[in-house]
């Protein structure tokens, strides 16, 4: 009953999987799609650190490093950009975010 | 069997969480799910092997990030019920598009795996067994990869100045507020005065 790269890939894959749910199914709001972007640049972490640990190469896990610096900065500038949304409009449904008429 | 164990235990309590993190009514309990994920994912990477990375998860995520979250999250004055009408409107699709993109996933490895896949990479760094997991990589990281570690830095400093700047507000009037322009303009012809005071009568007739 080892553990192996491919325990450690599936589970980086159900959390990925949850992660595009979660977007699916939270479509009016933005925080918990923020969170869900979150849940998936953990899964790709899951997965470079697993691939790091099984090739026996420390890239993977620098790598991680700075998927981590860009996972925090998005989430630092998201949530930045939500409350000045909230500010101006009073709600953060996104079915109403389409004044640039994108 | 004790590794097998945690891995499960571990890897199960962050899957339980990320599916209540996306599924769970109240944006806050979605928050406090996150850390659990978050934390389990961090005792993962103890188990393999990447101890550095796994006390940075718990330090930037939990710390910071997922307390961001919170702080947004109870900050914003937003009715979170009505944000959940069609809630199941949308699972239908979404979980189509789950399902493929896990079968997607689970083929690639299966077939990875099934494949007989032999190693054949050859590891560029390899991890040292004589020093600890955050030396091995502070020694990767400050000599190969020291330009994307600087670069890491301006992406966060950009960050930070983002944020400040997108929320920075103006004032009310009435205020006050430092100048910074008129402390550093701030010469001796403004800043002092030289009063002449006559002996014995103090300052009383000078009129200061």
């Amino acid at each position: 009953m080892a553990i192996g790269l491919g325990h450690y890939l599936t589970v980086a894959a159900i959390l990925f999987t949850l992660g595009v749910l979660g977007i699916f199914l939270n479509r009016k709001n933005v925080i918990v799609i923020l969170m869900s972007v979150e849940l998936i640049l953990l899964a790709v972490n899951i997965n470079l650190v697993a691939f790091s640990t099984h090739i026996g190469d420390l890239k993977g896990q620098v790598f991680a490093l700075f998927v981590l610096t860009v996972a925090a900065a998005e989430a630092a500038i998201g949530l930045a950009i939500l409350v000045v949304y909230f500010r101006n409009r009073g709600t953060i449904a996104v079915e109403d975010i389409n004044r640039m008429k994108g | 069997m004790m590794p097998a164990l945690f891995f499960y235990l571990f890897a199960g309590v962050t899957v339980a969480s990320a599916f209540m993190v996306i599924s769970s009514k109240n944006p806050v309990h979605s928050v406090l799910f996150l850390i659990l994920a978050f934390v389990n994912a961090a005792g993962l990477f103890v188990l393999m092997g990447a101890e550095f990375l796994a006390m940075i998860l718990v330090v930037v995520y939990v710390g910071a990030v997922a307390v961001l979250f919170m702080f947004v999250t109870m900050m914003l004055d937003v009715d979170f019920a009505e944000l959940r009408d069609g809630f199941l409107q949308y699972l239908p699709v979404g979980a189509l598009v789950g399902l493929i993109v896990l079968a997607e996933l689970v083929l690639v490895v299966g077939t990875w795996g099934a494949g007989g896949a032999t190693q054949t990479v050859v590891a560029k760094a390899p991890i040292p067994n004589d020093v600890t997991n955050a030396e091995a990589l502070g020694r990767v990281l400050y000599t190969e990869h020291l330009l994307l570690f600087q670069a890491a830095g301006l992406v966060l400093l950009t960050a930070m100045i983002g944020a400040i700047v997108l929320t920075l507000r103006e004032r009310r009037a009435g205020v006050k507020r430092q100048d910074i322009a008129a402390q550093v303009a701030r010469g001796p012809a403004t800043a002092i005065e030289v009063v002449k005071v006559r002996p014995g009568q103090g300052l009383s007739e000078t009129g200061v």
